[in-house]
């Protein structure tokens, strides 16, 4: 299968045009020892139809699950339909990086109202198009704090996803910094006193998920005053989007950074990638964050238009004086994102509402097993933490009615033994819940 | 066709210019040279007042649509002035780069520094040299 | 076009959500007002509006599918229609990332064969498959370099990137603590040896280098290069942008690179999809394997799983594995051609680059008149000199004859750049008409100046004032 449409008589004609009797000549610049005497090695070609068979049958030895428990940083929600016919527009996906203006409008615009969706759900002021995914995002919020202030403690809460902190360790050891984890409570949120005794005049930030790993609401707003009272920059994190229907956001409560991963809005599991960082923050930080950004002009006839804006905080201008080197971004799950918003609209509340009761009936049901305990306290949104006598026996079970279980916490907390995060979406019914908890019983 | 670079003041390689203002204290901004080049300027990032710097350290940024610039301090002082109407209006710069298009006024270390910096008319050889 | 909130009224809306099979549970008791949100303000539109919304939207928007792209540096290939349908095939995109890998087997045994296929492809002993995009790879492979020598005990502080280079790479490279030092190329675009000669020293930890580069001319002198910066005790990064020019015909680490990062967003075909999601996999000589990110696939007997047990590994660059279902349209690419079908690719590419070449070169000045590889770079020096219009004119002129304009103002070397890279998915016919229609807009900028310097007039809006949107910039949408 080959996409080339040159026939041999083009290519002579070609040929010709340049002045070359072969294609070898085009290569000449090749010093010869380093010219490949043998093809990579690589299976034959394959005709489409063949493609398709060995595409379906690669697929095919994956197991889907019949049922999802875990959330930990990627949910199984509903895609409305409209969102895949709207990405799966070529005009959208074939186009690239909207630097010519005039012929990207499409883009432009829709980008526009996905930043101001976002900047309002997270309750900022301004939100980028779009990082990899809220663990870079996270990191990527640590680096310009830091670069900001010029101070070089990072102060990261054990409740913040376990690979989150793993990049964060990555980027701060790139950059010298040194990263203080915080321990949390018993009611599951971050531990204040903890974080008081921490502060000092050389953390540039403070990092804090809510709801955080363990599905737990932090007090954002107790936090941010710790923080900003030892002029630290407050970034708090989210990894389950819909989560921002019913909850108020970390910018209302004084955040200075709202991070998270967007992958609930409108973009499939897809084992992990791609997803979509969302990056948003207080205007004054305008000039300094990292990412496109879309903004709104005019045309020489006075028409409104977008056009991509501040590029000298960008890598291709800023080069070695950039906070972020990031170019591609994750455009095209933005704009799904986008179109989950403005298709749920006020709904989105429904939507978490409904997260919330399947998560609370869920657990009430575990609790009725023998053994069954509630680690944490605090108020959840469609996570929680419970333990039980053997969590590796409750996740096998499952597993043999190909039921994805509950994530083990031991392995990134060895002090939560037998303790299981649990996810409900609307993706749960009522009598899922039943099975699974006669199946463990 | 950029302004004349006027006698009454001293000038950088980097194409800043600084004029006596008191005893002691200079005003900098850039040459019209220079703002031709960066071409309409959006955004003035200006120090804080009281921020000591050493010559030719950063002392602030110039940004037009597509390109940035760091002006440099001719000379080693602190900062006791920076011009706020840049905040809302950066284009005076462009207007008038060597007038109501100041940027910073610092109270100078070392008069002695002074001798590092050109005339008018060495500057005006330089720019003959990089426009050829 | 209104914005969605302007066509928002209240009351509407598209999805619906459904009720509730478990019992409600009171919130606001539950959970305490306090973490409760007061407003929630998104557009409320009826499904009907919301698909003409974006539809309209989308025909407002020139893609690949649409005409031809030819964006230097880009590689704007055709996106096979037979990957974005293996990509939506349910076992590839349903699976949760923490699935057990008894759940994933086809999923670890694809990126596992990717790997291996890239090594062979690129001349590499291992590859990862995480960094979310060419720029992530890149930072991905800068930290193994730093990785690599704080393991040696050795602090080296410089990186020489040359100055026809993407400002990713003097981001990536401070952004691990380096300083950069640019390297000047000669007058042939090529990099300048004897230059390289004073600045390589033991302090210096690599050079990065895009080949061909950014000017679409292969390093001749590349032998010789990778000689003086091993001879060091350097390494060799490689950018590997360009990599459609080399397919089948060189590798990478038969040359000498040491690290190089991918995109498989323009190499492999796999949708840019307005500006991402692309995929970046960086791969490495049998010398940085042990700080590759983690997790890593191993495979044992016929199985494969993740592991994390690589202590020298620099951790990991992202959550998760990669951008998985970018990599699987990039693997289904690489089956559907085979070593053969990559080859031709690149030699198309080669081809039709070089045939634009010769055809634009009496009307358009340019800098390097040699054979090219799958990109050549013009300059608008002549059209400026001769009657005021600059490449940006040229570019907004071509949106009129209905093509993407190609890259301009990069690279920073060539003044009023112009840098084109017809790909192999174009037909003859195609670059004939391109050729005829940049011909006719170097003949409209002698005759009629006006006329290009007031384009696009096709288009729903023309020259926006980028001044205003970065004096004042409105990233938000406000009710007023």
């Amino acid at each position: 299968m080959d996409y080339c449409p040159h026939t041999p008589d083009d290519i002579k004609q070609m040929q010709a045009s340049i002045g070359v009797a072969n294609l070898d000549e085009l290569f000449a610049d090749i010093p010869e020892k380093f010219r490949l005497k043998q093809l990579p090695d690589i299976p034959a070609a394959l005709s489409e139809l063949e493609t398709m068979s060995v595409m379906s049958e690669l697929a095919g030895r994956n197991k889907l699950p019949q049922l999802t428990l875990t959330g930990a940083g990627a949910y199984h929600h509903y895609i409305p339909a409209i969102v895949g016919h709207i990405v799966g527009r070529s005009e959208f996906y074939t186009a690239y990086t909207p630097y010519q203006a005039e012929i990207s409008q499409g883009i432009l615009q829709a980008i526009y109202e996905y930043q101001t969706m976002i900047a309002h759900l997270t309750g900022t002021e301004i939100a980028n198009a779009s990082m990899y995914d809220g663990a870079s995002a996270m990191a990527e919020a640590a680096v310009l704090c830091s670069k900001m202030s010029n101070r070089t403690k990072i102060i990261v809460a054990r409740s913040v996803h376990p690979e989150y902190r793993q990049v964060l360790r990555t980027y701060s050891w790139t950059n010298g910094y040194t990263v203080i984890e915080l321990p949390y409570e018993v009611s599951g949120q971050i531990d204040l006193n903890a974080l008081q005794n921490q502060l000092d005049d050389q953390v540039a930030a403070v990092l804090i998920q809510s709801p955080n790993f363990f599905g737990v609401i932090e007090d954002v707003a107790l936090v941010v005053d710790a923080a900003h009272k030892k002029g630290s920059l407050l970034v708090a994190g989210f990894t389950d989007g819909t989560s921002l229907g019913i909850l108020q956001p970390a910018g209302t409560a004084g955040a200075d950074f709202v991070v998270g991963e967007g992958q609930s809005f409108g973009n499939p599991l897809n084992y992990g990638g791609p997803y979509l960082g969302i990056f948003a923050a207080k205007e004054k930080f305008m000039r300094r964050i990292p990412g496109r950004l879309v903004g709104a002009t005019v045309d020489k006839n006075g028409q409104r238009g977008f056009v991509l804006t501040l590029q000298t905080r960008e890598q291709h201008i800023r080069r070695e004086k950039a906070t972020s080197n990031i170019c591609s971004n994750e455009a095209l799950c933005a704009l799904a994102a986008g179109v989950y918003l403005a298709a749920l609209g006020k709904n989105l509340k429904r939507l978490a509402e409904l997260n919330i009761y399947k998560a609370q009936y869920l657990k009430n049901n575990l609790l009725e097993l023998t053994g069954w305990k509630e680690v944490f306290s605090a108020p959840v949104y469609n996570e929680f933490v419970l333990s039980c006598p053997d969590s590796k026996k409750v996740n096998k079970k499952l597993k043999k009615q190909e039921i994805i279980g509950g994530y083990e916490l031991h392995k990134d907390y060895p002090e939560l033994k037998n303790a299981l995060l649990f996810c409900a979406t609307e993706m749960v019914s009522k009598e899922d819940i039943d099975k699974v908890v006669d199946i463990i019983r | 066709m950029s302004k004349q670079n006027p006698k009454d003041r001293l000038y950088s390689r980097d194409h800043e210019w600084i004029k006596d203002d008191d005893k002691g204290t200079v005003i900098i901004g850039i040459t019209d040279y220079a703002q031709e080049m960066l071409t309409d300027i959006v955004f003035v990032d200006l120090p804080e007042i009281g921020k000591k710097v050493v010559a030719h350290a950063t002392v602030a940024v110039v940004e037009s649509v597509k390109s940035v610039s760091d002006i440099y301090a001719p000379v080693s002082g602190e900062v006791i002035d920076v011009n706020t109407r840049l905040e809302e209006t950066p284009e005076l710069i462009n207007q008038d780069a060597f007038g109501e298009g100041w940027i910073v006024k610092m109270r100078l270390d070392d008069a002695g520094e002074r001798k590092m910096l050109l005339s008018a008319d060495d500057y005006d050889e330089i720019l003959k040299e990089e426009k050829s | 076009m209104d914005l969605i909130f302007e066509i928002s009224k209240p009351g509407r809306s598209a999805a619906n959500i459904p009720a509730s099979d478990v019992p409600a549970i009171d919130i606001e008791n539950t959970i305490g007002n306090k973490y409760l949100r007061n407003e929630l303000d998104l557009p409320e539109v009826a499904e009907i509006d919301l698909v003409r919304h974006y539809t309209n939207l989308s025909r407002r928007n020139f893609g690949v599918d649409l005409g031809f792209y030819p964006l230097g540096s880009c590689t704007m290939k055709y996106n096979p229609k037979v990957n974005e349908n293996v990509a939506l095939l349910s076992g590839f995109t349903g699976l949760h990332p923490y699935a057990g890998t008894e759940f994933a087997q086809g999923n670890l045994q694809l990126i596992y064969e990717m790997q291996k296929y890239l090594c062979g492809i690129f001349g590499m002993a291992e590859f990862t498959l995480q960094p979310a995009a060419g720029a992530h790879g890149e930072l991905t492979g800068v930290m193994m370099i730093k990785k690599y020598f704080e393991k040696k005990g050795r602090k080296r502080r410089i990186i020489l990137i040359p100055d026809a280079a993407h400002g990713t790479n003097p981001a990536s490279s401070a952004l691990c603590g380096f300083e950069t030092v640019e390297l000047r190329s000669n007058s042939e675009g090529g990099v300048d040896i004897e230059h390289l000669e004073t600045l390589m020293t033991e302090n210096v930890a690599a050079l990065m280098l895009t080949n061909p580069n950014t000017l679409g001319l292969f390093e001749r002198n590349i032998e010789r290069v990778a000689a003086i910066v091993h001879e060091k005790g350097g390494l060799l990064y490689g950018d590997g942008a360009n990599a459609n020019a080399f397919l089948g015909k060189t590798r990478p680490g038969d040359l000498g690179f040491d690290v190089i990062q991918l995109n498989l967003h323009k190499t492999f075909s796999t949708p840019h999809g307005g500006g991402g999601p692309g995929s970046g996999p960086a791969g490495v000589s049998k010398a940085l394997v042990d700080f590759l990110p983690v997790p890593r696939i191993i495979k044992k007997d016929s199985t494969y799983s993740w592991s994390s047990d690589f202590p020298d590994s620099i951790g990991r660059v992202r959550s998760f594995y990669g951008n998985f279902n970018v990599i699987v349209k990039a693997y289904t690419y690489i089956r559907s051609l085979g070593a053969e079908g990559l080859k031709r690719a690149t030699e198309m590419a080669v081809l039709n680059a070089n045939y634009i070449k010769e055809k634009l070169k009496p009307y358009f000045d340019l800098p390097y008149d040699r054979v090219c590889m799958h990109e050549c770079v013009f300059s608008g020096n002549r059209q400026v000199a001769e009657s005021g219009v600059h490449t940006t004119d040229i570019a907004k002129k071509l949106i009129d004859y209905g093509y993407h304009p190609p890259t301009i103002y990069f690279p920073l070397i060539v003044p009023e750049a112009i840098m084109i890279e017809p790909t192999e998915t174009e037909s003859k016919e195609t670059l004939d008409t391109f050729c005829e229609a940049m011909i006719a807009i170097a003949k409209e900028t002698k005759e009629n100046p006006d006329g290009v310097k007031n384009a696009p007039v096709t288009t729903p809006v023309s020259r926006l004032d980028e001044v205003l949107a970065a004096r004042k910039p409105d990233v938000c949408w406000k009710k007023i």
